[in-house]
This record gives C-alpha cells, sequence and structure tokens, in this order.
C-alpha cells in the first residue's frame, strides 16, 4: 500500500469509526442482545448440560461463542446500514469525481465494522470470564477469539457492504438481516453437533460455516487448544470474509460505473 | 351516522389499509414472519433432545412443546411490528390527518388492533402448517385448540395495544426499540426451551414473577390437551389487555394534543 492510499484510507476508515460509535442505535443493539441471548440461555438450558456426552459443565460456556457471531451480525447491518447511506446521501457520487482508490474506500467503509467488532469481542470476553469458569486456552487463547471474532465480523460485514453497493437500499441491507439470523440458528448455537437428534437439522448443521466458526471459538473456551477446531473456524471464517470482500469490490466497481 | 357506525367505519378502513401494507411490502411481511420460523425451526430441530434431560415431562413431543412458544411470540410480535407501522404512520404525517379526519378516535386504536389480529392470525396459520409438517403432535381436542387460540389472540390484543400506546405518545420509528425490548424480555424470561421446573438461576426467579410463564404454560396445557390454571391464565390476559388498552388511551390523548 503506498503512502497515498494508506492516508486515503486513514481518513475514511476514521470518518466510518467516528460514525459508527457516535450511532447508539448501532452500538447499544450489537451489546445488548447478544449479552441478553447469553444471561437468558445461560439459566434457561443450564440443565441441558445434563445431557450425556455434553462437553461444558456450564451451559453459558458453551452458549459464550454465539454472542461473538452474533455481534458479526450486528457487524452486518451496521456496515449495509451506513455504505447504503452514503448512495443514498450522494456521498458516493461526490467521491467517485475525486482520485479515490476503490481498494481504499472498501477498506475505510469497513474499519467502523472492525472497531464495533472489537468492542463486542472484548465486552464478550469480559463477561464470559467473570460469569463463566473463564477461557481455557488462557490469555494467549482470549487473543485468538478476538482475532477470529474480528475475522467473522469483517466476513459478515463485507456481506452488508457487498448488499449495499448492489442494491444501494438501506431496505434491502434490513432485509438480509433475517437471513443472516437463519445462518446462525441452523447451526450448532445451541449444541453440539454429536447431540443434535434432528438429522436433517444435523446435516445442515454440519454444512454451515457458522458452526465451525462457533466451534473454533467454543474450543478455546471450553477445551484450550484444539488444532483442527480453530483452523476450521479460521477458515470458514477467512472463506466468507474472503468471498463477500471479493465480491463487494467487485460490486463497488460496478456502483462507481453507475454513479 | 350514527357514533358506532362511524368508530366501525374507521376502523375497517385503518385495517384494510394495515393489511394492503402488510401483504404488499416485503420489508414488513417477510421479517414479522421469518422470526418465528427462525425460532422455530431452530428450537425444535436443533434442541430436541433436550427432552431426554431428567425431568423433563410434557404429554406431547418436543415439537409440539416449542410450538407453545412460537404460537406465543408471533401473537406478540404481531402486535408489536404492528406498533412500528403506527410510528411510521406518524412519521410520514398520515396519522396526523387521519386524526383530523376521522369522526372517531377510538376506530384509529380498533382499526390497528383489528391489523395486529391480522398479521397474527397470517402467521399463526403458516407456523402451524409447519409444525404440523414437523411433526408436531397435538393431543388437545376442539376446546382445548379454542382455548390455546383465543389466548393467543390476547397476547396479540395486549402486545398491539402496548405498541400502539408507545408508538401515539413518542410518534417515531426511533420508538421501535421500546416497544420490541420489553416484549422481547418478557417472552424471553418465560421458561422457553424447558419446563419452569427445570430452568436454573435468576431465569428461574424472572419466569416465577412473569405473567407470560402461566400464559406459557397453560398454552402448551392446550396443545398436551392436559390444561392447568386455565381460569387464572384467562384472567391474566384479560388483565394484561385491561392495563394495555388504558396505555393505548393515554397515548391517543397524547397524540390528539399534538395533531
Amino acid at each position: 500500500m503506498n503512502r497515498a492510499t494508506a492516508l486515503q484510507v486513514g481518513t475514511l476508515a476514521r470518518r466510518s469509526i467516528v460514525r459508527t460509535l457516535r450511532q447508539p442505535a448501532m452500538v447499544v443493539p450489537a451489546l445488548f442482545f447478544p449479552l441478553l441471548l447469553l444471561a437468558v440461555n445461560a439459566g434457561g438450558l443450564q440443565r441441558a448440560t445434563d445431557l450425556p456426552g455434553f462437553p461444558a459443565d456450564h451451559y453459558l460456556d458453551f452458549v459464550l461463542a454465539v454472542c461473538f457471531v452474533q455481534g458479526g451480525l450486528f457487524a452486518a447491518n451496521s456496515a449495509g446500514t451506513n455504505v447504503a447511506n452514503d448512495i443514498e446521501t450522494g456521498f458516493l457520487n461526490r467521491l467517485s469525481l475525486t482520485p479515490l482508490r476503490k481498494t481504499a474506500l472498501l477498506m475505510g467503509q469497513l474499519a467502523g465494522v472492525l472497531a464495533l467488532g472489537l468492542i463486542q469481542a472484548v465486552t464478550f470476553l469480559v463477561v464470559g470470564a467473570i460469569a463463566g469458569e473463564g477461557i481455557h486456552a488462557g490469555v494467549a487463547g482470549a487473543l485468538v477469539i478476538v482475532a477470529l471474532a474480528l475475522l467473522i465480523s469483517l466476513g459478515f460485514g463485507s456481506i452488508g457492504a457487498f448488499v449495499a453497493l448492489r442494491t444501494g437500499s438501506g431496505e434491502a441491507v434490513q432485509g438480509i438481516f433475517p437471513l443472516m439470523f437463519a445462518a446462525l440458528f441452523l447451526s450448532s448455537m445451541a449444541l453440539p453437533r454429536n447431540l443434535i437428534e434432528t438429522d436433517w437439522f444435523r446435516e445442515v448443521a454440519t454444512w454451515n460455516p457458522v458452526s465451525y466458526m462457533l466451534e473454533g471459538i467454543r474450543s478455546l473456551v471450553i477445551t484450550g487448544w484444539d488444532g483442527e477446531a480453530l483452523a476450521l473456524g479460521f477458515a470458514c471464517a477467512g472463506g466468507v470474509a474472503l468471498i463477500a470482500l471479493v465480491a463487494a469490490a467487485a460490486a463497488l466497481r460496478t456502483q462507481m460505473v453507475r454513479t | 351516522m350514527s357514533r358506532a357506525g362511524g368508530t366501525r367505519d374507521v376502523a375497517l378502513a385503518v385495517a384494510w389499509r394495515g393489511a394492503h401494507n402488510y401483504f404488499t411490502n416485503p420489508a414488513i411481511f417477510i421479517p414479522g414472519l421469518l422470526f418465528p420460523l427462525f425460532f422455530f425451526t431452530a428450537f425444535a430441530g436443533g434442541l430436541s433432545r433436550v427432552d431426554s434431560v431428567p425431568g423433563f415431562e410434557f404429554g406431547s413431543n418436543y415439537t409440539a412443546f416449542v410450538y407453545g412458544f412460537v404460537l406465543m411470540q408471533a401473537s406478540a410480535f404481531g402486535g408489536v411490528f404492528t406498533g412500528f407501522s403506527i410510528a411510521r404512520d406518524f412519521e410520514s404525517g398520515f396519522s396526523r390527518r387521519l386524526l383530523l379526519a376521522a369522526p372517531s378516535h377510538g376506530g384509529i386504536v380498533a382499526g390497528y388492533w383489528l391489523t395486529g389480529v391480522m398479521r397474527a392470525v397470517f402467521t399463526i396459520c403458516i407456523i402451524t402448517v409447519v409444525a404440523l409438517a414437523a411433526g408436531m403432535d397435538v393431543q388437545g381436542g376442539g376446546i382445548d385448540l379454542l382455548g390455546l387460540y383465543t389466548l393467543a389472540l390476547l397476547v396479540n390484543a395486549a402486545a398491539t395495544l402496548f405498541g400502539c400506546g408507545v408508538a401515539m405518545r413518542l410518534r417515531t420509528m426511533q420508538a421501535g426499540p421500546l416497544m420490541q425490548i420489553p416484549v422481547f424480555l418478557l417472552l424471553f424470561l418465560a421458561p422457553v426451551w424447558l419446563p419452569y421446573d427445570l430452568i436454573t438461576g435468576w431465569v428461574h426467579a424472572a419466569a416465577t414473577v412473569n405473567p407470560m410463564t402461566l400464559i406459557l404454560t397453560t398454552e402448551r396445557g392446550f396443545v398436551a390437551g392436559d390444561p392447568v390454571h386455565v381460569v387464572i391464565t384467562f384472567a391474566v390476559g384479560a388483565a394484561l389487555v385491561g392495563a394495555a388498552l388504558l396505555w393505548a388511551r393515554g397515548g391517543l390523548h397524547s397524540a390528539e394534543q399534538a395533531a
């Protein structure tokens, strides 16, 4: 990255971060709803740990991973809404008249998502460490969880940006939110895959990359260092991020041509 | 035109408009339908093994157990989403014109209530078909089912009138979380995944004082053909509707003063 591009990315990143963090309507639900679901699940499903083969003594430790992925879903909403807003208000039109590089624009726009993702990851880790039994993989494991959570946020945020750039509509971004939720719900979020009784659901959860993102984080919380779970978690999160970024970059090219 | 006739005409006109907006706008239609379906699929499919937890006693299968909750959720959120529509009407200026033109303001509230009923009935029909296709075992007879759906309509009426009261007082879409979060909390602080006796910790304490616990337990009893606490549950349901009606009436006065 040359100096001019770095400057462009920095300027747009600062704008994106400030804009995201200045909107309580974006930050508060992104923290509140995952923590609420965590608290309710921890009490409501604690007895599920009595099932033979359940991997944790406390359901809170098991379900903590869901917060990070759910936080990523809010990242998609946040990134998509901000990009759509830039299109609707004509900000992108004005930028297209400048010598700004498209890479810088996309990276800058996603900086706000990463800032929100970092706040979420640290908050969820602190809550998990206080209310649960701590992170089994220790401080280094916690740092790996933050890295994986940021990659997940980047992936989902890029999907949100892609939809916004493709449609130019904030309403369309809101419309994909339920679909993203479906990806979370049809995963191993509530029980380990080997304990899911319904065959078709277990099959869907096995093909769903979100299951592996959850299991990557969960392995660090519950069992310690598990190379396979981590490799699959990072591969799935990285794969989603890569595909979504390429798609978003292509949509940005089209959007800039249109303008 | 008699006063009753005026009220009826206004109510039917508002309800017809609500139905038209609902069925012709996917952004309104889809989330209200998809969220209960996601919850149903995730819980009935992903959590069905928890009926093997020691002490889990229910007269039907786990799909039927989950259906009781999703039915209540669809009823309540049918009302909450109607509250969003009322807020949108105020933001667009439609409600101000409606308040000036309608001969009966009570008819406006009645019309929104009918809209909430229509939304909930539509969602409930879809969910019931999906639940039956997924193997829900309904043990209850005709009277039980009448009780089940009457209770669902009471929950829907209470939620719609609550949302109406909030929307008419604040008259902005930004009031959305104030309608959604209390209902969300009431729903999820009930015994969602396991019977009341099996939930633990602070969620158990919250469920003890939550009126939704009683309603949910009776609804599940109707499905299983073994209803419990029927009289007290209907009394609580009626009290919730009465309280929400007073709240909505106060909201209407506030909107009339502002118009």
